[in-house]
């Protein structure tokens, strides 16, 4: 059977900037794929292009066994990918239910919407997640970042994703929020669904993580299955090994803060 | 909204709920801080001028705003949507020009030349909207180009095709007649008269409302002029529904395009240039968020109220006119201040 999603051999460049060079990624259902990497290593870039917002310059992209060149987004949504971005893609104004169907909206006759059907499910929705809101009506800017987060991703799922692709989901997140999002993704992963998890963090993405893609500079550093990489291997990776322990001798003197959350 | 009342039903945590007030909803309104303003105006003027009280004045206060109202209608829509028509002035001029030219010049009913004109503004609206679109270019740049192209071809073309500033007189044109009670009549209603503008300026209110409020159309309008990006990426036709704004502002300017000419017969070619900005000041007056994103219909329609009673409301009560715009300005600022004031406090206390 062939992979949910894949890419060959994908590259991308912004004029004469290169984001990414050959890389290659396969996620099939109910399965969780991490990809990680430093700021600027490439990972928005490598969603843009699984969600239908770039087209590669280079390499394959296939949905199912099947080429694709997405045009829109849409498109992509239409074959079941479906993105959560960094920055969430959502209206900051507009209240919470008009944000949960927006560009999917539910229509009676007339194309008038049916805003109470909206309303009731986007609360009934969010509830399921654990997250009760106080009002669907309220600018969905006024929440705080964890339900503006679960927002997105239950209106992804809602919509049918077959893919969910999580661009740092966790980043602005407490410990606590996090854990309730990440806790949502095992649920996706339980319901069948393929994950894409981007994140800068390799303690969030190790207890989730089926595969993990480790990206640097727009090339790949590591691609590893989980039983063939340990969580202390992951965040040497991730740190550049070397270069983390010419910190940790650095810093020694010193005493540290790098107990902090890396988020 | 439903089952809010069935507390019980509800997990815990919920403390946090403390319903939203009629009142603090009532604020959140976009128009609210306009029609604070238009009450305190219309009783101002009422205490300052005897002539404005009289029910023949408030009929000519109603046409002037409705003129500008039903203008403000699409440029709200269009300012929701994140952009401006600079050339919605002259496009008004454009419209009337194009129906008097192509009636006149080629002696047809005048509903030949209503409806030529009607496609050719459309198609200006729908060139406005491309522009903007393919080159990326602020709609400030794109619509000021357009502006002045359009300014200019008024002139020229309507010299060059009647000798004059001014087209020929459609007066004694086949069907002026019937054109001029769809366009340009007056209603009595209790001894006196309103203009059929008016109703019209009601009528594309309250579509633009239900539009806005009540249609997936409407939902994208909010969505591009608050978040183009986010949009685009959930999905919504992001040029498309730009395209069709710019179209919308278009339509207006054909309706009181044909408005002007069936109530003068004549259009003198110059006219229109500067009302864009009125248009966009009763939008913002009417809470309109110069960024996009937030405003409403009814708020546009309020903002041209106010416009309309202080352009009367000064000769009324017998001051300089010079000073309209001077009134104008001061209220610009009174009026965006106070918005901004009141959608902070919502956002805050949410
Ligand atoms: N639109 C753009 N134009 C030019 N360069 C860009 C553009 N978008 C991204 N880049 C560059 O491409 C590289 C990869 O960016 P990308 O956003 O994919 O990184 P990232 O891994 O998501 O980083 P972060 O962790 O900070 O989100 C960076 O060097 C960035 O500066
Ligand atoms: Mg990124």
């Amino acid at each position: 059977m062939s992979a949910l999603i894949g890419l060959a051999g994908v590259g991308k460049h912004y004029g004469n900037v290169i984001a990414l060079r050959d890389v290659s990624l396969a996620v099939d259902a109910g399965q969780v794929v991490c990809v990680l990497g430093d700021n600027g290593a490439g990972k928005s870039t490598l969603i843009k292009i699984i969600s239908g917002l770039h087209r590669p310059d280079a390499g394959t992209y296939e949905v199912a066994g099947e080429p694709v060149a997405f045009g829109s987004p849409r498109e992509a949504l239409d074959r079941g990918i479906a993105t959560v971005y960094q920055d969430l893609a959502v209206v900051p104004l507009m209240p919470v239910w008009r944000n949960f169907f927006l560009g999917a909206e539910l229509r009676r006759s007339f194309g008038r919407l049916d805003i109470a059907a909206m309303r009731r499910t986007t609360r009934d929705e969010l509830a399921g997640m654990g997250i009760d809101l106080r009002d669907v009506d309220q600018p969905i800017g006024t929440l705080s970042g964890g339900e503006r987060q679960c927002v997105a991703i239950a209106r992804a799922v809602h919509f049918g994703a077959r893919v969910l692709v999580l661009d740092e989901p966790t980043a602005a997140l407490g410990v606590k929020q996090a854990g309730v999002v990440l806790r949502y993704v095992a649920r996706a992963r339980a319901r069948g669904l393929g994950v894409v998890f981007i994140t800068h963090n390799p303690h969030h993405a190790y207890p989730v993580g089926d595969r993990f893609l480790v990206l640097k500079r727009g090339r790949v550093l590591a691609d590893r299955a989980k039983d063939a990489i340990t969580r202390d291997e992951l965040t040497a990776l991730m740190a550049g090994g070397a270069e983390l322990d010419e910190l940790a001798a650095e810093l020694s003197g010193t005493g540290t803060g790098t107990g902090a959350d890396a988020g | 909204m439903a089952g809010t009342a069935t507390a019980p039903a509800r997990p815990p945590g919920d403390e946090r709920l403390g319903r939203r007030s009629p009142l603090r909803r009532l604020l959140g309104r976009p128009e609210l801080g306009a029609l604070i303003g238009a009450i305190v105006l219309f009783a101002f003027f009422s205490a300052v001028a005897d002539a404005f009280r009289q029910a023949g004045s408030f009929s000519t206060v109603l046409y002037a705003s409705s003129t500008f109202g039903i203008m403000a209608v699409g440029v709200s829509l269009l300012m929701i949507g994140g952009e401006f028509d600079l050339s919605a002035g002259v496009m008004v001029t454009t419209s009337a020009l194009v129906a008097a030219l192509v009636s006149y010049q080629l002696t047809l009913n005048v509903w030949a030349g209503v409806a030529v004109s009607l496609a050719v503004t459309l198609a200006l609206g729908f060139l406005n909207g491309l522009l903007y679109v393919r080159t990326g270019l602020p709609s400030f740049i794109v619509t000021l180009a357009t502006f002045f192209m359009l300014a200019g071809a008024n002139l020229g073309v309507t010299k060059a095709v009647t000798g004059n500033v001014a087209s020929d007189s459609v007066r004694d044109m086949d069907g002026f007649a019937s054109a001029r009670s769809l366009f340009a009549s007056s209603v009595d209603i209790g001894g006196v008269n309103v203009s059929v503008t008016v109703f019209w300026w009601l009528a594309f209110v309250a579509v633009a409302t239900w539009l806005l409020l009540r249609t997936r159309p409407g939902n994208w309008i909010f969505a591009v002029g608050g978040a183009a990006d986010a949009a685009r990426a959930v999905g919504v036709p992001v040029a498309r529904t730009k395209i069709a704004l710019f179209m919308g502002v278009a339509l207006c300017a054909w309706f009181l395009g044909m408005h002007l000419l069936f109530s003068y017969a004549t259009v003198q070619s110059g006219e229109g240039v500067g009302n864009e900005f009125y248009y966009i000041i009763c939008a913002v007056i009417g809470g309109c968020l110069l960024t996009g994103g937030y405003g409403s219909a009814v708020g546009g329609a309020i903002g041209a109220f106010i416009f309309g009673m202080t352009n009367k409301g000064i000769v009324y009560a017998e001051w300089n006119p010079d000073w309209f715009r001077f009134f104008l300005g001061a209220m610009l600022l009174v009026a965006t201040a106070l918005n901004l004031v009141v959608r902070r406090r919502v956002e805050r206390s949410g």
